[in-house]
């Protein structure tokens, strides 16, 4: 990061010579710049300060992180998110381990092999997958494997749509990373005799490491939180369902949210007779989007804490 | 097989082509040829490759800083004869793939979308990309994405409008106003708001937001006689609402991108700036924004691009409106983009009819997608090359 140039004894020189109506512009400017930040700042706190204040007293009871909904209503309180938990970890957890190798190797082919057309083309589309809408991921994993090969709505088709949303933010992340190794490094394995493929694996990449773990957190991180694949490729369940690869519907964090705002409108229930007002739906529709906002921020957190103690940096 | 062995067989054809060293004594391949050809490399790597704009923030800053990535040679290095060993030929060959799959992904991508939304486009009683309304259930396919499209580019440049202004403020603050201490968890705290779901945002925006958001929209209802801001009926849940909140979640990407850009101004254009005398504010006007305009427009595309395929946080906040309703240009109505228009109907694909029209509202949106992100793309690799 470049250092903040400032004007040279900016507070004598920059603000006495100009006119009235300069000074008045460059009082103008800098407050609205300022003001920027606040207006960006305001729906941040304002949003985490809802999810948190509305979600906060459901996560806090022990059922929440033990039990999942089975046999629950929006007519009754209870229930956890250990589903929606279960769900998201195996769906991500499958799609990582897609992801994983082939974002690495497209990296390494960027940095290490490429130089012509090819990894001119590579780099283009990996900018371009990254501006893929997730909706759109999820119709073409749908029009591959349901509408052409007759697959059922499963779990691990979800995974294999983040897939598409998850290489391009490791690629990226881990080519930087690549790029910082020093070249003296790999010179001196090479004058060792050290062929290339084995330099690459145990001299390149270790260095890089930090960096690589970083681009995988904020992979997760990034598909962690997705729905609009959940929507088109596997359908909601209240019960954990542990296996992504059945074509059974498998409850996530992202759907246990949708599921339940759709179940907002739903608000009375008889209670002793008498027909009372309840929140439960809107409890447990926070209480999942404070789980999933802690699970991205710690997450988002962990990969910053790992880039810091990177090995290489500019 | 030893090096030795190596060095007497005849060079293999097949690994990638490596023009210096082919038929020139192995031994003096070694010691002679490599360096300058990594020193050849050089110069068409830093500047053929344009990396700038990752979807990531905090590695986009620097880069210009970096030495020159020659990427070390030629798969055979190592190896004293032209003959490229195993590892090295199996590695390349997985590298290389993994590129390809990429590439491949793209076109599959297309492919897929054209040959599955097509049969529906054909079989479309009215014009598909000229007319409106939307009814597949019957025995008649009939559709037409203009509403969808209007709906969708609506709300995607009011989101780009509110955004890239307060995205240029927030990335003049941390590159040129905020003290040095204080930059660095500016940035961060903006980062924080991509890292929210976007089906957060979107159940915060219709519960939390729209309420707050209605009187504003009264306001507007005084100039009721102009077109974009009628009133249609709908308090909660308009294009103006879903803009709001895709402007907040395309900020971070605005702002990352011009950051990027503001931050590498050449020091000699800020220093000849203040030595006009100017202000802050005019040294900016002089230095900074020429310079970093590209960036900036790449930047406000790419958000674009983004806030064009947002999904869920649209289909929660968007209230659909009743077919047949006449078409509207107000801001203040509902409807739906491609993305919502999809998700919404998510549950009802089956028959592979209809759902071919949905793929081909899909098709259009891919399309569109592509081509805003590649134009932003090559804004910004162009600048790349020259800066």
């Amino acid at each position: 990061m470049t250092a903040v140039l400032d004007a040279p004894s900016s507070s004598t020189l920059s603000a006495r010579p100009g006119s009235g109506a300069r000074r008045f512009k460059n009082r103008l400017a800098t407050g609205l710049i300022t003001a920027s930040f606040g207006v960006a700042l305001i729906p941040l706190v304002w949003l985490v300060w809802t999810v948190v204040s509305r979600g906060i007293h459901v996560i806090f009871a022990a059922s929440w992180w033990t039990t999942d909904q089975r046999g629950q209503t929006y007519r009754s309180g209870g229930g956890g998110a250990v589903h929606g938990i279960l769900g998201t970890a195996q769906q991500v957890l499958l799609c990582s381990i897609i992801s994983i190798p082939i974002a690495i190797l497209v990296a390494i082919f960027l940095v290490e092999y490429g130089t012509g057309r090819l990894a001119r083309v590579t780099s283009f589309m990996v900018d371009i997958l990254s501006g893929i809408p997730s909706i759109v991921a999820a119709l073409f994993i749908y029009a591959v494997f349901i509408t052409t090969f007759g697959g059922k709505r499963a779990g691990y088709l979800v995974s294999l749509a983040l897939v598409m949303l998850m290489v391009p933010v490791i690629v990226r992340t881990t080519e930087e990373m690549l790029k910082l190794v020093p070249n003296e490094l790999r010179e001196a394995s090479y004058a060792l005799g050290v062929p290339k493929w084995k330099t690459i694996a145990r001299i390149v990449l270790p260095t890089a490491l930090s960096g690589v773990i970083t681009g995988i957190v904020l992979g997760v991180a990034r598909v962690a939180g997705e729905t609009a694949p959940l929507l088109i490729l596997v359908g909601y369940n209240s019960n954990v369902n542990n296996n992504p690869l059945s074509a059974d519907p498998q409850g996530s964090l992202p759907g246990f949210i949708y599921n339940e705002f759709q179940n907002l409108g739903s608000k009375f229930a008889l209670v002793n007779g008498k027909r009372t007002e309840v929140h439960y739906a809107a409890d447990r529709m926070w209480g999942a989007a404070l789980t999933l906002i802690v699970i991205v921020m710690a997450l988002n957190l962990l990969a910053r804490l790992i880039a810091r103690r990177s090995k290489v940096t500019n | 097989m030893t090096e030795r062995e190596a060095m007497t067989e005849p060079r293999r054809t097949g690994g990638p082509p490596q023009d210096g060293l082919v038929g020139s004594d192995p031994i003096e391949t070694v010691t002679a040829e490599s360096p300058t050809r990594s020193a050849e490399i050089r110069p068409d790597t830093a500047d053929g490759r344009g990396v700038v704009g990752s979807a990531l923030p905090q590695s986009m800053a620097g880069v210009d800083e970096l030495p020159p990535v020659s990427g070390a040679g030629s798969p055979s290095l190592g190896t004293p004869s032209g003959r490229v060993r195993r590892g090295d030929r199996i590695f390349y060959l997985l590298a290389t793939g993994a590129g390809v799959l990429t590439i491949a992904l793209i076109a599959l991508v297309a492919a897929f979308l054209v040959v599955k939304g097509f049969p529906a486009i054909r079989d479309d009683k009215q014009n598909f990309l000229f007319s409106r309304g939307w009814s597949v259930n019957g025995a008649d396919l009939r559709f037409g994405v203009v509403d969808l499209l209007y709906t969708t580019v609506a709300i995607s440049v009011l989101a780009m409008l509110l955004a890239v202004p307060v995205a240029i403020g927030i990335a003049l603050f941390i590159t040129h106003y905020a003290p040095a201490r204080l930059a660095r968890p500016v940035g961060y705290v903006i980062d924080l708001l991509a890292a929210i779901p976007s089906i957060i945002y979107g159940v915060w925006g219709i519960i939390v937001l729209a309420p707050v958001l209605e009187p504003v929209q009264r306001f507007f209802y005084v100039f009721d006689v102009i077109p974009l801001v009628a009133d249609k009926g709908y308090a909660r849940g308009t294009v103006f609402n879903g803009g709001i909140v895709l402007a907040i979640m395309i900020l971070p990407i605005v702002t990352a991108v011009s950051r990027d850009v503001f931050e590498r101004t050449p020091r000699a254009n800020i220093e000849a700036a203040w030595a006009l005398g100017s202000t802050r504010w005019e040294m900016i006007r002089l230095a900074v924004l020429p310079h970093g305009r590209p960036g900036v427009i790449s930047g406000a595309m790419l958000g674009l691009g983004r806030a064009l395929g947002e999904t869920i946080a649209i289909t929660l906040i968007l209230s659909t409106v009743p077919a047949g309703k006449p078409f509207s240009w107000s801001i203040f109505n509902g409807g739906e983009t491609f993305a919502s228009k999809i998700a919404n109907a998510s549950a009802e694909f089956g028959d592979p009819r209809q759902t071919g029209a949905y793929i081909a509202a899909g098709l259009v949106l891919f399309v569109l997608t592509f081509a805003v992100n590649a134009a932003a793309r090559i804004v910004v690799n162009r600048r790349k090359e020259f800066v």
